[in-house]
């Protein structure tokens, strides 16, 4: 199944997009989401710490978290608005 | 002719303040304070920036937006809020947000207006990146 990705700011430059699908296995979690942007480019490793995750628009508290299909996944580092 | 500001928004150009007192006047509001931020020519450690850019998750952002006026209307149940926040590249002394509040006495008004800006600066998905001179970038964060 595929998932909408968002990036913003960094965490965009370094994904090289801000707006594009990834593929994941039925039955994937948000983990596994991220395990698949870390295979296209491990540097978003230096963000995961600071990086929230929300599934829908929605900030997700546990990463266990399972997706499903066209769900956008946005990938939120620090913010600086204002 | 410009937007109305009806509501809260996020917008690609020039914000007028006026235009976000207009939408938040009424009658029986008799104080307004608007917090402009401001694109400042240096940056947190002295350097000289050139512009700035931002960019938001604009969905979030606006929930995030409506969730303040929210927690303000239970504090003040009359204040009128709204946020303008701008997008893209943005030069020096130009707005890149707009907070405008009033309510019927200035103390509130005040109140609401600086608790908005706090909390969008603390929880808006919003993303700010300063270019310098040497035409070096950075993210900054709040």
């Amino acid at each position: 199944m595929t998932v909408r990705v968002r990036a913003f700011a960094r965490m965009r430059e370094l994904l090289g997009a801000g707006d594009f699908e990834l593929e994941v296995r039925e039955g994937a979690t948000l983990v596994d989401c991220w395990e698949a942007l870390r295979a296209r480019e491990h540097r978003i490793d230096s963000l995961a710490s600071v990086t929230r995750i929300a599934r829908n628009g929605r900030v997700a508290t546990l990463l266990s978290e399972p997706v499903t299909q066209g769900d956008e996944i946005a990938l939120l580092p620090p913010v600086g608005g204002g | 002719m410009h937007a109305l500001f009806e509501r809260d928004a996020i917008v690609r150009e020039c914000i007028d303040p006026r235009a976000l007192e207009d939408a938040v006047r009424t009658d029986e509001c008799g104080g307004i304070v608007t917090f402009l931020g401001v694109v400042r020519e240096r940056a947190q450690d002295d350097r000289p920036v050139t512009g700035l850019s931002y960019e938001a998750h604009e969905s979030m952002a606006l929930d995030v937006f409506a969730a303040i006026g929210e927690e303000l209307r239970a504090r003040f149940p009359k204040i009128q809020l709204r946020i303008v926040h701008r997008v893209g590249e943005l030069r020096i002394g130009e707005i890149a947000v707009a907070v405008c509040a009033a309510a019927p006495h200035r103390g509130e008004a005040f109140d609401a207006c600086e608790y908005a800006i706090e909390q969008l600066k603390a929880r808006a998905p919003i993303w700010k990146k300063e270019h310098y001179t040497d035409g070096a970038g950075e993210w900054i964060e709040n």
